[in-house]
């Protein structure tokens, strides 16, 4: 895989000294943007992507040859209007595309970094994200959003840069990692971790991976961001290219086939080391406590204007885990809207074609627009 | 826009910040962010009136005022309006002092049961009476504890809250409601509206 010709990356040169207490400098951030900053530099929207997700939010992934995640909200005339607005779009640290990452080389000594990468947090990734506005010379975004981890990082950002966006859009997300979300989390790492060829993080070496240990992790993953409602209506007990059940351990079912393939085309597109470190960087992502338990704390320095959208079926972040963001907003006073918009798609909804929610996304940033 | 809110925003000064509460599609909050440059927040129940809020660019939070008004802090609004909505909660008097802990003031309106077709439709009728303020049958109404606006008086005086102004409308007609002609507003107006505090 060609990767570096189609991956923009920008090198920072200043160092970052992450929470775990080591610094880094002189790293890679991969990043793609999608239509043009306007001369007042004020359309720019900073979208950050969840953990499975890259740069590539729209049209063509050029890695994947796929449809970027979030393409039903975002492209011309769609949600996120790249007629109107300047989309920026970054790989996390941590991450696989091209990002500084457990499968870049330790400058010290060569070697690929594997576990000896430094764990990082949605703090230490915001941080790096930062310099992104200074590379571009703006100021103040116009928006930041993202679902998911994406909107642990969105409340990130504007805690520890409350200046820099007009507009914030939390979309699916939670101040502070449930103990179910790590335990999920958790299912997963150990996938990874058993499986043979991980070899404690330094399978490059051997030129092996361990597939089958993070299939395993995607497919665990992959029943969490969907609804039981969705399923059952999908797949329901649909049997898999057969007339009747063959009394073995073969894909019977159509859901197993599913999320046999779900794995099977995920380890082609991601590091297993990453997705150890992303999800320990979600895991580790507790606003509140950042702020001595006062989660109305993080956001009191800032005058920005909060939209915060949950979906009914999203059990993995549900309402009630966003409503506490829409709370701790009120209780000091801050501009904030919110809606839970009806959906049978579970946590996936903000990735899928939801019109309602593709229509409030719209209509908040159109809206908002207006009086910049 | 109907009178009931033109009336609303009159008693609203501008520059001020104000919870509408049960504000529907937003047209009192539209009117109020564009003519009196209020700071105007909504809580609405219904998703699809959230949605026509967010359609034109007003801050809603997607809710319930039973609920959900607890989150605000005392006195972090000038006004709190509740507009026709105080019968259809389960607990009337909880949301009342709620209103008036969030707002410095309160404005609230009621569909009056006293109104006179409201009592000539029972009385002829014999049948739960249904008029251009109260729409629904017996069946399907949303409203759980009808009161007159005599009830509403007797009511608030009771818990030592202030009334500041207190206004009777019978269609495009507004008038002041006093102690001395309380019995006639409460027979020929279908909706009280009133300016009040703790």
């Amino acid at each position: 895989m060609d990767i570096e010709k189609h991956i923009k990356t920008l090198i920072v040169k200043k160092p970052l000294k992450l929470d775990c207490g080591k610094t880094i400098k002189d790293f890679p951030i991969a990043y793609e943007t999608y239509g043009s900053l306007n001369s007042k530099k004020d359309n720019a929207i900073l979208v950050f992507h969840a953990l499975t997700g890259d740069q590539f939010i729209t049209g063509l992934n050029p890695i994947t040859k796929k449809d970027g995640w979030w393409s039903y909200a975002v492209g011309p005339d769609k949600a996120i209007d790249t007629n109107k607005y300047f989309v920026i779009c970054s790989n996390v640290i941590g991450g696989c595309m091209g990002s500084y990452g457990p499968s870049h080389k330790n400058p010290d000594n060569n070697n690929v970094f594997g576990t000896n990468f430094p764990v990082i947090t949605i703090n230490d990734i915001v941080n790096a994200q930062y310099n992104l506005l200074e590379h571009f010379g703006i100021d103040k975004l116009f928006s930041i959003t993202g679902g998911s981890m994406g909107g642990m990082q969105v409340l990130q950002f504007i805690s520890n840069f409350p200046a820099k966006a007009k507009t914030v859009i939390p979309i699916a997300c939670t101040s502070s990692h449930s103990a179910q979300n790590i335990a999920l989390n958790e299912l997963g790492r150990q996938a990874i971790t058993a499986d043979s060829n991980w070899k404690d993080g330094n399978y490059t070496s051997n030129n092996t991976s361990p597939s089958k240990g993070l299939a395993v992790a995607r497919m665990a993953a992959h029943i969490t961001y969907l609804s039981k409602k969705g399923l059952q209506e999908k797949f329901g007990r649909k049997l898999q290219e057969r007339e009747d059940l063959k009394f073995g351990f073969d894909a019977d079912f159509q859901i197993e086939s599913y999320l046999r393939y779900q794995g099977s085309v995920f380890v082609d597109r991601f590091d297993a080391n990453s997705y150890l470190y992303i999800t320990r960087a979600m895991d580790y992502f507790d606003l509140t406590k950042q702020y001595k338990g006062n989660l109305s704390d993080a956001f009191k320095n800032t005058k920005a204007k909060f939209f915060i959208i949950s979906f009914t079926s999203d059990w993995l972040y549900p309402t009630q885990e966003n409503k506490e963001i829409v709370i701790a907003l009120n209780s000091i006073g801050a501009d904030v809207g919110f809606v839970e918009i009806e959906s049978d798609k579970g946590h996936d909804s903000f990735l899928l074609d939801v019109p309602d929610f593709l229509n409030a996304l719209k209509n908040f940033l159109d809206k908002s627009y207006i009086g910049n | 826009m109907k009178n009931e809110f033109k009336v609303i925003a009159d008693l609203i000064e501008k520059d001020k910040k104000v919870l509408d509460v049960g504000c529907a599609d937003g047209t009192l909050m539209k009117y109020l962010k564009d003519n009196k440059n209020i700071n105007i927040r909504g809580l609405e129940i219904s998703k699809y009136k959230v949605q026509e809020c967010i359609a034109k660019g007003l801050t809603v939070i997607e809710g319930n005022a039973e609920k959900d008004l607890k989150q605000f802090p005392d006195k972090s609004f000038d006004y709190v309006v509740l507009s026709q909505t105080l019968q259809a909660f389960l607990n009337p008097e909880l949301v009342l002092n709620e209103l008036l802990r969030v707002g410095k003031k309160a404005i609230v309106t009621i569909p009056n049961f006293g109104y006179w077709k409201v009592r000539f439709h029972l009385l002829l009728k014999g049948t739960m009476p249904v008029t251009k303020t109260l729409p629904d049958e017996w069946y399907n109404t949303p409203n759980l504890h009808m009161c007159t606006i005599k009830d509403f008086v007797y009511f608030v005086k009771s818990r030592d809250i202030k009334i500041f102004k207190s206004l009777a409308l019978n269609n495009l007609n507004t008038s002041l409601i006093n102690e001395g002609n309380l019995g006639i507003k409460n027979l020929f107006s279908d909706l009280g509206i009133f300016l009040i505090e703790k």
